[in-house]
């Protein structure tokens, strides 16, 4: 199916070297793939965030090895040594010249470093949205994530499916950014720049994948007890794959007769009240759409698996897996819950 | 001329009753009731040392917590209220506690004054300051936070709204929060007020304004900005006070309010305070290299200037906090310009601190190591922060653990090094007695040693892409290694730490005759007593130069000669 996408290694060099340093080797030894930095870019912003970092960090890089060179060669050669006599050294009070140089230099840095990143500021804030560009509406929710794809038709949460963007056939993605609460921050550091979620201040922005893959992202803004697990996943799939996968979503819940009392209880319980199942008597909108729960691979914001087991612990005390989200315990007996998630199961 | 009129040593001593044996209550009274700037500004350094021990341990509690990945060392809500408190603490409890306190201590005696303009107003900011702080505590046992969580405020130390508006922390946590921080807040104007008297009205005879030592004119112009920059923040205290009891609207955005207008109301105080604590250590360094450097201040006038542009061009960098929230690309590109002016100032103290040791006679002692390594760190954060200030490379970089790095680089690397650095050099002064040596070379070492594991580490995370905030983390992200490298640095400085509070002890006790004038300087709290007596100065100094006590030791090559 689909592949990991995780840092690529010649990317990484330069960053490698300096931990290398730094840290010592071994903490890098196993790089596992999922590691979402952001000098591993795989869509046209972050790369090009990333071109303009490398930029900032040679010239700042410059400016540490040469004055931190003289400081380091200044402690050393003007020490006090033993043998010295008790006199003072000379005085010098200043050099205009000196000074003068020191300010000019730094002044014509900046310059440069400021009329590059406006540059970058203006290309990436600014961009004209394509007309084929897919726009998609994100709603930051305590403790998950609602997209809509609204020309489209498909409500789904937490797991965002995009199509590959090639140079042929560039599709970037165009992101809707609202809150329902309180401010949260969307971030996939290899597809693009993080951007706040802010009540009654709609944002946008857009990423334009150009690997396929699954990358990993998650709140960047404190928003409450659960933060840490507001995770967010993005799928980048080849035009046929994302074809297919909005056809599947466009259309309602299965039906299975053989799952029909968990059905009922999804229905007669508060359940309802909070999530949607398209075809049902559902409509709740506080929580997630769960017209096709079975075919994520996460449940719970993807602080657990999509398996039978994790589904039935989290129906039956989310607190356990997640203290202090907002999904009460419903206080169903072992087997209600079972047949819940039998239920939940079949919704492909 | 000169050396007539400064009185060294032998000075009139008006110590009452030092003799006698005063009973232990007596003794406490005379603390609780004191007006005189020495006590009180001994009293918030102690103060501040407290709380620092207790930021501190939450500090270390959440590093425990964060060693390795899904740990379940702190639940969620704790962890939550020990990031916030912790900020908070080191902030509002430790950072401007301390450096206000070196400052009453130090300014007076500094510009040959008997004490601060007013004695009076000085208890009462320290008392509403500490009172601010048994507030601050007090939540823990006052009430509930977060959605049926918590019992401390566990907002953040930024308090986003709406998170601190009632919907969302029904308790009345954010309300403890929210008054302290205003208790203290008037606290801090008033020794701000305080010492903008002080330093314009109290100077001794022939002390200019550029006669002032570089401490008193960092202080003065770190007053002058905390009377611009505490003022937003409590106005939008009162606000939030206002919309979680009374039903206002400012910030809840379901009512039409703005959410954005507090982050903006934040910024506007927090990026100036970040100012508000560095430039007295700024001060703290240009006191402390030139007299273990053996020279005198490299272009002073320059210092003063930079000083007074990077306070006014902090008023203007506020958004740089708020290149993520979206606003338009020419807002963005504003503060990026005026976020990169900041660096020009910046540098030329850099390299002003550089030239002063530049063709010295370097003494390593305790004071001049933190020094040393105050500058090697903030120059790697005034990098990081250029970084940062590259807008859209700070889109990643907000809110990851690389700022976390970036600003602990600056409240730790520079801030507190020179707290210590300020602690070994006045010490002398204010107890009488040197603290050791070898134990200060030991708290140095592993120190610098724990701080460099946890907060060079910081920044590789950071771009690994950890965010801030997160209680806990999954195993496949790979930041686990690093951040144990983290939890061991941390735990380093903790040790470290404990070394400094023992030294303290052993050395009022034991500790070596420190003398009036240990380290062979050259400003005026040098020539007083130590500890210096009520009332500083027996008769009122005069000065002819920026280095009284070098015109003195030195009366064929006196400053005033080449001064102008």
């Amino acid at each position: 199916m689909i592949r990991e996408h995780g840092a690529r290694a010649p990317r990484l060099i330069l960053l490698l070297m300096t931990a290398a340093a730094l840290v010592g080797p071994s903490a890098w030894a196993d790089l596992p793939q999922q590691t979402p930095s952001i000098f591993a870019p795989a869509s046209t912003p972050a790369d090009t965030i990333f071109g303009l970092s490398v930029f900032a960090l040679a010239v700042t890089g410059g400016i540490f090895v040469v004055v931190g060179g003289m400081l380091a060669y200044a402690i050393v050669r003007y020490r006090e040594r033993p043998n010295d006599d008790t006199s003072e050294p000379p005085q010098i009070y200043g050099s205009v010249q000196v000074e003068l140089a020191w300010t000019v230099i730094p002044i014509l840095i900046v310059v440069v470093l400021f009329l590059t990143t406006a540059r970058i500021i203006f290309a990436i804030q600014d961009a004209p949205q394509p007309k084929d560009a897919l726009d998609v509406t994100v709603i930051g929710h305590q403790f998950w994530w609602e997209f809509r794809y609204p020309k489209l038709g498909i409500v789904t949460a937490n797991e965002l499916h995009v199509p590959v963007s090639t140079s042929q056939e560039p599709l970037p993605t165009f992101l809707h950014l609202l809150s329902a609460d309180v401010d949260h921050s969307f971030w996939v550091p290899q597809l693009a720049g993080k951007t706040d979620l802010i009540p009654n201040h709609p944002n946008e922005t857009w990423i334009e994948p150009t690997h396929t893959g699954l990358y990993y992202g998650q709140c960047a803004q404190f928003c409450g007890v659960e933060h840490a697990k507001m995770l967010l996943r993005v799928y980048v799939e080849t035009p046929a794959q994302f074809a297919a996968w909005v056809k599947s979503q466009q259309q309602p819940a299965v039906e299975d007769p053989q799952v029909a009392a968990g059905r009922e209880i999804f229905e007669t319980h508060a359940c309802a009240n909070c999530h949607a199942i398209k075809g049902t008597g559902a409509l709740g909108t506080f929580g997630p759409d769960l017209t096709h729960l079975a075919s994520r691979d996460t449940i719970a914001a993807g602080a657990a698996d999509n398996t039978p087991q994790n589904l039935f612990d989290w129906i039956k005390d989310p607190d356990s897996m997640k203290p202090g989200c907002l999904m009460p315990s419903m206080q169903l007996s072992d087997n209600n819950i079972h047949e819940l998630v039998a239920y939940l199961e079949t919704l492909h | 001329m000169a050396d007539q009129s400064i009185p060294i040593g032998g000075s009139l001593d008006v110590t009452p009753r030092d003799h006698e044996r005063v009973p232990l209550l007596d003794r406490l009274h005379e603390w609780v009731v004191t007006v005189d700037h020495k006590r009180l500004g001994i009293l918030y350094v102690l103060y501040a040392l407290f709380f620092m021990a207790v930021a501190g341990a939450e500090a270390l509690s959440m590093r425990i917590q964060l060693a390795v990945p899904n740990n379940h060392f702190l639940q969620p809500e704790l962890y939550d209220q020990f990031f916030t408190m912790h900020g908070t603490t080191m902030v509002f409890l430790v950072g401007m506690p301390i450096l206000f306190g070196i400052a009453n201590y130090i300014v007076p005696l500094q510009i040959g004054a008997r004490d601060m303009a007013f004695p009076r107003l000085n208890a009462f900011s320290f008392w509403l300051t500490a009172f601010g702080g048994i507030l601050l505590y007090w939540s823990y046992i006052g009430g509930f936070g977060l959605y049926g969580m918590g019992n401390a405020p566990d907002v953040g130390w930024w308090a986003y709204a709406p998170l601190s508006t009632k919907p969302f922390s029904i308790g009345p946590t954010i309300d403890y929060w929210a008054l302290a921080l205003i208790v203290s807040g008037f606290g801090t104007l008033g020794t701000a007020i305080n010492i903008i008297a002080t330093t314009l009205s109290m100077r001794c005879k022939g002390m200019t304004l550029l006669r002032m030592p570089l401490f008193v004119w960092l202080m003065l112009v770190v007053s002058a900005l905390t009377l611009i920059t505490i003022t937003p923040l409590t106005a939008a205290q009162v606000m939030l006070l206002l919309d979680r009891n009374l039903g206002a609207h400012f910030f809840d955005a379901q009512a039409g309010g703005s959410a954005l207008l507090w982050i903006h109301f934040f910024w506007i105080f927090g990026h100036p305070e970040v100012y508000v604590l560095v430039l007295p250590v700024f001060g703290v360094a240009s006191e402390i290299i030139p007299v273990f450097s053996r020279k005198a201040i490299f272009g002073y006038p320059a210092m003063v200037a930079a000083s007074v542009g990077i306070a006014f061009v902090s008023l203007g960098v506020w958004a740089h906090h708020m290149f993520t929230v979206g606003m338009t690309s020419v807002s963005n590109t504003f503060f990026v310009l005026s976020t990169m002016l900041v660096g020009i100032p910046t540098g030329i103290k850099i390299f002003n601190w550089l030239a002063t040791i530049w063709g010295g006679k370097v003494r390593f002692q305790t004071p001049m190591l933190f020094c040393v390594a105050f500058i090697f760190q903030f120059l790697i954060a005034g990098l990081t922060g250029i970084m940062l200030a590259v807008a859209p490379w700070d889109w990643q970089l907000h809110n990851s653990y690389f700022v976390i790095a970036h600003f602990h680089y600056v409240l730790v690397g520079a801030i507190v090094f020179n707290i210590f650095a300020a602690v070994y050099y006045w010490f002398p002064k204010v107890t009488g007695k040197m603290l050791s040596e070898t134990l200060g070379k030991w708290h140095f070492w592993l120190f610098l040693i724990g701080f460099h594991l946890t907060f060079d580490t910081m920044h590789f995370v950071g771009i690994m892409g950890m965010p801030r905030s997160i209680y806990t983390y999954e195993a496949n992200r790979g930041w686990g290694h690093l951040n144990f490298i983290i939890s061991v640095g941390a735990f380093i400085q903790g040790i470290a730490v404990l070394i400094f509070f023992w030294n303290v002890i052993v050395s009022l006790r034991k500790g070596k005759e420190a003398g009036n004038d240990p380290w062979d300087a050259w400003t005026l709290e040098w020539a007083t007593p130590s500890p210096p007596p009520a009332y500083n100065f027996a008769s009122d100094p005069v000065v002819h130069s920026r280095r009284p006590l070098w015109d003195i030791k030195h009366p064929d090559d006196p400053d005033w000669k080449y001064e102008s």
